[in-house]
């Protein structure tokens, strides 16, 4: 029962790291329909930028406002150049206009801080609680708990931003009809312009903690593969359902690595994920906090 | 008369050209400086790039100047092999082919015996290779995934005493769920049979950017040690991993694709007294102060942080390009001396290479690498490694004599393999009595 729990608690924790990434991606959706591929290479590219400025010897707390605005820069001129002549044009351009933008911004962080894999110190020790270990024998990361308080709180205040503020209505007005929103007035640009900026800020948290906990190098876009099956299960448009998906996805593929792997030659948890939300799309294909679509023919 | 004229100086300029190029041996270099394996990339080439350099600045090989052309193949086999075919042709000729990628070796395994251009695989790629009988072609350089496998066995054994000492001892081999983790299986299980320890396989799915679940399993089983067989991020996912779940780095020995400061320094803390095998002694040689000198001084260093000269994959290509052009010298002693080479006749120079200590004293690398001997028979020609560990500065060397396992027991399976593959591949095995 103990090593269950272990498992269990580890794997939740795992997941809300998933769901730190998987956050960005509902950011962008949820604002502008659009799924945005280079999620992935914004978190690189902010932990880079960090581990860089760090390395070149800035500290932590000035290197981070100044990714910060690198971040919202980024996220600007994303919607200048690559958005902004793509209103109102179909889901699949706006997306592979993404897929671009991944490469391009995976190239620009290697061309500007090189190929040299980094460490990042945000000053939490990764290790076990001690207290846990020495009077449970469990093993639960310090720096993992500490995550998941970073993803609550990150969680809570764009859950306020969408559903109480005038922008946050605005966005979603945004998302469900570009062209319906321009004619009522609500300034389009201006608003993926913000929510590209907030994604850019997301992608920064997510790259900080995931760079410090792996370190910082390429392999940091593939992160972003983890999010993918945390989103179909929690719903592309649902802030909330980011953190659940990620929780569900994070505890059933540890489980299912140590109790069924051992069964089918191990290594399962790379795939188990997809497996998992390929069965909820066939239940439920908008998540499970996703909006559901009703289309009359 | 005045477009004669040009014409002629112009046909005089090409012809000079020509014959400098056919003065030159030419490497084509399938790198990858961009991806996600680029730091790895940027090291070796950037060190097969400077030692090429570093011949050329002392004059070539008895006058003949050596020239490169790079590909980047973002370690991706397809770009890889389209690498290699745009390439071997070029300048008079690949003299051979170093891919540095076991997708794209083994992309290239048919192509090389086809094109008749050798291809080394420095640590990597197919242990049976080594078999120069069936792979006439192909040079698993110092020493394959197989004999750094026993030498791993040796080297635990003697930690505790003797191999015999292994007896009811828990290893738990962590490995990259691809036929590179697998590649040692029978390796570890022979072993694991004959001294009667416990062998335990994880699988970590690739990237290996969250293992979690592997290392409850590691702590609950609590092994004696862990084999890490990583590649990329795996590797320091694993060492913070290990740290998160109270088990202690000393205790994990690592392959040496998971031994580089790309491998730890992400790690940080995490990776202190981590161990790992290799084949070059960490630390500085004479060579490597006369690639400072002669190069980087001159303005033509590959590497843009010369803090990265010495570091393990800068030594790693440094150590391969000695082996190739060593291999071109031993060509010219039979072919002819100041020629520049067939890729054949190179392919003759890998199968009779003889590096040995004396030689690597000369080039100022002495210890850096084992002596390398090879035959018809053996393509690998050392089968030594070593074991260094990481201080939280630098790689020290943790065994003070080259390491070699069970090399009687690994040449043997090796020829099984190689046996099975040439009757797959319907290959009539070389007889090498009747080489030359």
């Amino acid at each position: 029962m103990q090593f269950f729990l272990e498992v269990l608690i580890g794997g939740l924790l795992s997941g809300v790291m998933y769901a730190l990434v998987a956050l960005g991606y509902v950011l962008i959706y949820k604002a502008s329909g659009v799924f945005n591929f280079a999620q992935g290479a914004m978190v690189f590219f902010a932990a880079l930028t960090t581990a860089g400025l760090v390395d070149s010897g800035l500290s932590l707390w000035l290197a981070l406002p100044l990714t910060m605005v690198a971040m919202v820069v980024l996220g600007l001129l994303t919607e200048k150049i690559v958005l902004r002549p793509l209103v109102a044009q179909h889901e699949i351009t706006l997306f592979m206009a993404t897929i671009g933008l991944t490469f391009f911004v995976e190239g620009l962080a290697q061309a500007i801080w090189g190929a040299n894999v980094r460490s990042l110190d945000l000053g939490i020790e990764d290790v076990p609680l001690e207290w846990l270990l020495e009077n449970a024998n469990m093993a639960v990361s310090q720096f993992d708990l500490i995550a998941s308080g970073i993803a609550a709180v990150l969680v809570t205040l764009l859950a306020i931003f969408f559903s109480k503020t005038k922008i946050g209505r605005a966005l979603r007005a945004v998302a469900d009809d570009h062209q319906a929103a321009l004619s009522i007035g609500i300034p389009l640009q201006h608003l993926w312009g913000i929510v590209w900026a907030v994604a850019g800020f997301v992608a920064l948290v997510a790259g900080l903690l995931w760079g410090a906990r792996n370190g910082v190098q390429f392999a940091l876009t593939f992160v972003a593969l983890k999010a993918l099956p945390v989103l179909i299960l929690g719903g592309f448009t649902s802030v909330p359902g980011a953190i659940v998906g990620g929780l569900i996805i994070g505890a059933s593929e540890k489980l299912a690595e140590v109790y069924i792997g051992p069964h089918v030659g191990g290594g399962i948890e790379g795939w188990f994920p997809y497996v998992l939300a390929l069965l909820f799309l066939l239940v439920r294909p908008e998540g499970l906090f996703g909006e559901r679509i009703i289309r009359r023919i | 008369m005045k477009f004669i004229n040009k014409a002629l100086v112009a046909a005089a300029f090409a012809t000079a050209a020509l014959s400098a190029s056919a003065q030159e041996q030419f490497f084509p270099a399938l790198s990858y400086r961009v991806g996600p394996y680029a730091a790895g990339g940027t090291g070796f080439f950037g060190g097969v790039i400077d030692y090429l350099s570093l011949l050329n600045a002392q004059g070539g090989i008895n006058g003949v100047k050596m020239t490169w052309e790079e590909c980047e193949t973002e370690y991706n086999a397809t770009r890889g092999v389209e690498c290699y075919e745009r390439l071997k042709k070029s300048r008079g000729g690949a003299t051979m082919v170093e891919p540095l990628s076991t997708g794209i070796a083994y992309g290239l395994l048919d192509r090389v015996a086809q094109d008749k251009i050798p291809m080394t695989t420095l640590g990597y790629g197919r242990s049976d290779a080594a078999d120069g009988r069936v792979f006439p072609f192909v040079f698993p350089l110092i020493t394959s995934y197989w004999n750094q496998a026993a030498g791993m066995m040796k080297y635990l054994g003697d930690k505790e005493g003797g191999l015999e000492k292994l007896k009811g001892k828990k290893i738990v081999h962590l490995y990259h769920d691809s036929a590179y983790g697998k590649e040692p299986f029978a390796v570890f299980e022979a072993y694991a049979k004959q001294y009667g320890f416990e062998l335990i396989k994880l699988a970590v799915p690739h990237p290996g950017n969250e293992q979690q679940s592997q290392w409850l399993q590691i702590r609950q089983a609590k092994p004696d040690y862990v084999i890490l067989w990583g590649w990329g991020v795996m590797n320091a996912v694993a060492l913070k991993t290990a740290q998160r779940n109270g088990y202690p780095s000393g205790k994990i020995l690592g392959v040496w694709w998971a031994g580089s400061e790309e491998d730890v320094i992400p790690a940080g803390s995490a990776a202190n007294g981590y161990t790992t095998m290799t084949f070059n002694t960490p630390g500085n040689y004479p060579l490597l102060d006369e690639i400072k000198k002669k190069v980087y001084a001159a303005g033509k260093g590959n590497l843009e942080d010369k803090s990265r000269i010495g570091s393990t994959y800068h030594m790693r290509g440094v150590t391969a390009a000695i082996l190739w052009t060593e291999a071109v010298r031993k060509a010219q002693e039979k072919y002819g001396k100041g020629k520049v080479m067939t890729s054949e006749q190179v392919r003759w120079g890998f199968e009779n290479l003889n590096v040995d200590e004396a030689r690597l004293k000369a080039l100022g690398a002495f210890g850096m690498m084992p002596p390398v001997k090879t035959t018809c028979l053996d393509h690998e020609g050392s089968g030594a490694v070593k074991v260094q560990r990481w201080d939280g500065k630098s790689w020290k060397a943790v065994t003070p004599n080259w390491v070699v396992g069970d090399k009687a027991m690994i040449r043997k399976m090796q020829e099984e393999s190689a046996a099975k593959y040439a009757t797959e591949k319907k290959i009539t095995p070389r007889d090498c009595s009747k080489e030359g």
